[in-house]
């Protein structure tokens, strides 16, 4: 068997190449919701972003309060070719919120017991 | 290009966000609670990265139909991995980092995308798991297989929860039963991809790490649990307590 922490390392690094590398293979198609809120409009390509025309869904949709993120749209300040760093960052910061507030709710080993088995 | 992939703000009314905000509040406190007995030293950091790798692939849009793509929800994948409460919160915690930082996925529409993504999808899918429980633990194929189905109903299931809230309260912009047919046909198709991810995920895990697949809890090998020895519990080696009797009573 694998050890814990070479296995937890493996996983991370799993994640790393899939946000950092084969998110620039994504499909760029809308997903399954976006099919269905577009449903009824053509969307034309503008200077100014996305026009909506017909009727649909989507066209209730309003701005996104974080639009202005730096890592909005996942990309770095908006820059062509960086969806692999915005994902990499997106992973490092998934990780330090999830682990952190786990390892804060964690049940810890009452004191003074034998340390667990771990690898 | 990775696309925006949750619901934005606006796609429903006002006192429909609020509830479903409601929901979520009321739904992810319960799962925090019920969260910390599922918590210890080696699942902490397991559901940390479980957190982290279903951010990775959710990025991942693939092709379903010419114009359209799917990506992963993760309900199943993180319920199995790491229990259904955990597991909600790993999706809360994914869709919070997307709303905040990536701007997809409304601010208003957390409660929304919660509810269908955490809630619904995470539980569908445990639901499913624990109902294939017998078959998940008989083989690695069996494992697999329950992955797959309960992936894919959780896909299904939770892409109902937007046309739940789109009855209640949608803005308009298309009839009600056009979008409950779309919706659910386009998430067969994805469920499909997400049961592919989840039967491969978990198989990966389980082939390393089978003890740390919360769906085999009890199966597995057999772990020494922390909790289980307690002070006053008679000690396993009670049957070399009476050599043992007389220097304590000496020393009296």
């Amino acid at each position: 068997m694998t050890g814990r922490r070479g296995f937890l390392l493996g996983f991370l690094l799993v994640a790393l190449l899939v946000a950092g590398g084969l998110s620039s293979f994504a499909s760029s198609s809308p997903d399954g919701l976006d099919t269905v809120t577009l449903h009824g409009c053509t969307v034309t390509e503008t200077a100014g972003g996305e026009q909506l025309d017909g009727t649909c869904i989507a066209r209730n949709a309003g701005e996104h309060a974080t639009a202005g993120s730096p890592l909005a749209d996942y990309a770095v300040f908006g820059g062509e070719g960086t969806v692999g760093l915005a994902g990499v960052v997106g992973v490092l910061v998934t990780l330090v919120l999830a682990g952190g507030l786990f390892r804060v709710l964690r049940r810890r080993s009452p004191a003074g017991s034998a340390p667990s088995r771990d690898d | 290009m990775v696309t925006a992939m949750h619901m934005s703000d606006g796609l429903v009314n006002a006192p429909t966000s609020l509830v479903f905000a409601a929901v979520a509040v009321v739904g992810l406190v319960l799962c925090l609670v019920r969260a910390r007995a599922d918590l210890d030293e080696r699942t902490a950091p397991m559901a940390g990265l479980v957190t982290a790798f279903v951010f990775a692939v959710q990025m991942i849009n693939f092709p379903i139909l010419p114009g359209a793509s799917g990506h992963l929800l993760g309900g199943a994948l993180v319920a199995i991995l790491v229990g259904p409460w955990v597991g909600a919160v790993c999706i809360s915690i994914v869709l919070l980092v997307q709303a905040l930082l990536f701007a997809d996925g409304g601010l208003t529409a957390l409660g929304t995308n919660i509810t269908n993504m955490a809630l619904i999808g995470v539980f569908t899918g445990y639901g499913v798991a624990l109902l294939l429980r017998r078959i998940a633990r008989r083989s690695r194929g069996g494992l697999a297989a329950t992955a797959f189905v309960a992936a894919f109903v959780n896909t299904v299931v939770a892409s109902l929860g937007f046309v739940l809230q789109y009855a209640i309260g949608g803005s308009g912009g298309a009839a009600l039963g056009t979008v409950f047919v779309l919706m659910v046909g386009l998430h067969a198709l994805i469920g499909v991809g997400e049961g592919v991810i989840t039967a491969a995920t978990v198989g990966a895990v389980a082939s390393v790490r089978p003890d740390l697949v919360y769906l085999l809890r009890g199966t597995a090998t057999p772990l020494v649990r922390r909790s289980a020895p307690s002070p006053s519990a008679p000690s396993p080696s009670a049957p070399s307590a009476p050599s043992s009797a007389p220097s304590t009573g000496g020393a009296a």
